[in-house]
């Protein structure tokens, strides 16, 4: 049966890997190439790559850096940011990225998802979604541009309405977590997971090997992501795989 | 020297990146006059089985590569290009396909006889449960897990080409052939170490082969 995956986002600005707090005060983590190749050793199950400067800028994600990042892994890769149109997603595609993830420009234009998949396939089309809990809403709401701008769309409905239009699996991001490590949401991803039937990938706030069980085990996640753990070595990913072999998870 | 097949389907970069970093002979074309001089084929792919077969067909591409394999020369097929050997598919009405290997592809129910539902694709990292160990292609695989991405998968009759499978909640066909045809649905340029060994064990194969090792 299939393995739950453990998968490193590398948060990119201007050619190198960056992560913030809840979205914001960037800082500096690394080449892009070298984390994907360490990432890769190290047992990575896939790889995303968010070109974060992308939606602000309004310019089309480095095809280079994604060529290169490309050549050097021999596992699944994704690539967001900025993405608008389904020329860029062919371009991303034809420099070696086997999905694209779509955030600002699906909510903006969700007809963006329902070509893609039907051109490209439902299977490289991920939906990104970031969640903030609202209290006049009583329930999250998405936002788009980085976290920046917020939408009128209820995180559950627009999760269903991106499934709907074919996309393959959903991107998940609890913007109350990121960066806090404290732990995924997991009621957040359980609500997710259990309105749509494409895998859901659990986002934000993880700090801790145990963490990974805890979305796994609460919430039936099918894969979790971390950026600042890992490029900080503050675990590693085999360390995270080892704790959720002990724990009974089946990991590759 | 390994000739990639471009017929306009799907993402040849990754498994060309794969062989440039094994150091395996390659070649990528969309002439049959530039393919005939490889020692073996590779028949990437990623998308629909109607659209490939229609593709191969232009320029007769079809005829070209059942007529090399069946003159002896090597064929893997990745993925779609797995299914396309078989011999038809229910992807989008039935489609025949090169008939190379027996079997019929069909869509993954995503329901169990117990009524058990399943998600389609079968996307992600599984276990090849190998069937055949004397396989060339499965020789000294350091780990058996391997990257699927896939809607349709392999039904046939006649298990002598079943090389390995994989468990998701049906017998899912993972590694196919007979003689010098095979086929993976998994990708093994996406598949990490095992993808790498089963993709260098094919360019080995091809070597010997042309070496005149009776194989």
């Amino acid at each position: 049966m299939l393995t739950k995956r453990i998968i490193p986002c590398l948060d990119v600005k201007d050619g190198r890997v960056v992560k913030g707090i809840q979205f914001v005060n960037i800082i500096d983590a690394g080449d892009p190439v070298e984390l994907a190749q360490a990432y890769d050793e190290q047992g990575a199950d896939e790889l995303i790559f968010l070109d974060i400067s992308a939606s602000n800028e309004r310019r089309n994600v480095i095809i280079g850096l994604v060529e290169q990042v490309a050549a050097t892994l021999a596992i699944p890769f994704t690539v967001g940011g900025g993405i608008n149109s389904l020329e860029d997603i062919k371009s991303v595609l034809r420099a070696g990225a086997d999905k694209v993830s779509l955030n600002t420009a699906a909510v903006k234009n969700p007809d963006l998802i329902t070509l893609g998949s039907e051109y490209f396939g439902s299977q490289c089309i991920v939906v990104a979604i970031d969640a903030r809990y609202d209290e006049n809403l009583g329930s999250w709401r998405v936002y788009t541009n980085g976290g920046q701008r917020s939408t009128d769309w209820e995180v559950i409905d627009w999760a269903k309405e991106a499934v709907k239009r074919g996309a393959g699996e959903l991107l998940l991001t609890s913007m109350d977590r990121d960066g806090e490590k404290s732990g995924f949401h997991i009621e957040l991803t359980k609500a997710v997971r259990d309105a749509v039937t494409v895998p859901v990938i659990a986002s934000g706030g993880a700090g801790s090997a145990e963490h990974f069980h805890e979305v796994f085990a609460e919430s039936d996640a099918d894969a979790a992501l971390a950026a600042s753990i890992f490029h900080y070595k503050e675990t590693s990913i085999s360390a995270v795989k080892d704790h959720l072999r002990q724990q009974g998870v089946n990991v590759r | 020297m390994i000739g990639i097949v471009d017929y306009g389907m799907g993402n040849l970069h990754s498994v060309q990146n794969a062989l440039r970093r094994l150091e395996i002979d390659h070649f990528l074309s969309e002439k049959k006059e530039e393919l005939v001089e490889a020692d073996a084929l590779l028949l990437p792919g990623v998308g629909a089985f109607k659209d490939a077969m229609h593709a191969l067909k232009k320029d007769g591409m079809d005829g070209f590569i059942v007529e090399a394999v069946q003159s002896g020369k090597p064929i893997l097929g990745i993925c779609l290009g797995m299914q396309l050997l078989f011999e038809e598919s229910e992807e989008n009405g039935l489609t025949e396909g090169l008939k190379l290997l027996p079997g019929r592809i069909v869509r993954l129910p995503g329901i169990t006889s117990d009524n058990t539902t399943y998600k389609v694709p079968h996307m992600g990292w599984n276990r090849m449960l190998i069937q055949k160990p004397e396989t060339p292609l499965l020789q000294n695989l350091s780990t058996d897990f391997v990257y699927f991405v896939h809607s349709y998968f392999v039904q046939t009759k006649d298990r002598d080409v079943l090389l390995a499978t994989a468990d998701y909640f049906e017998e899912v066909p993972a590694v196919v052939g007979r003689g010098h045809i095979f086929g993976a649905q998994f990708h093994p340029e996406k598949s990490s170490d095992a993808g790498m060994e089963i993709l260098k064990n094919f360019g080995a194969y091809v070597e010997r082969r042309q070496q005149g090792e009776a194989i």
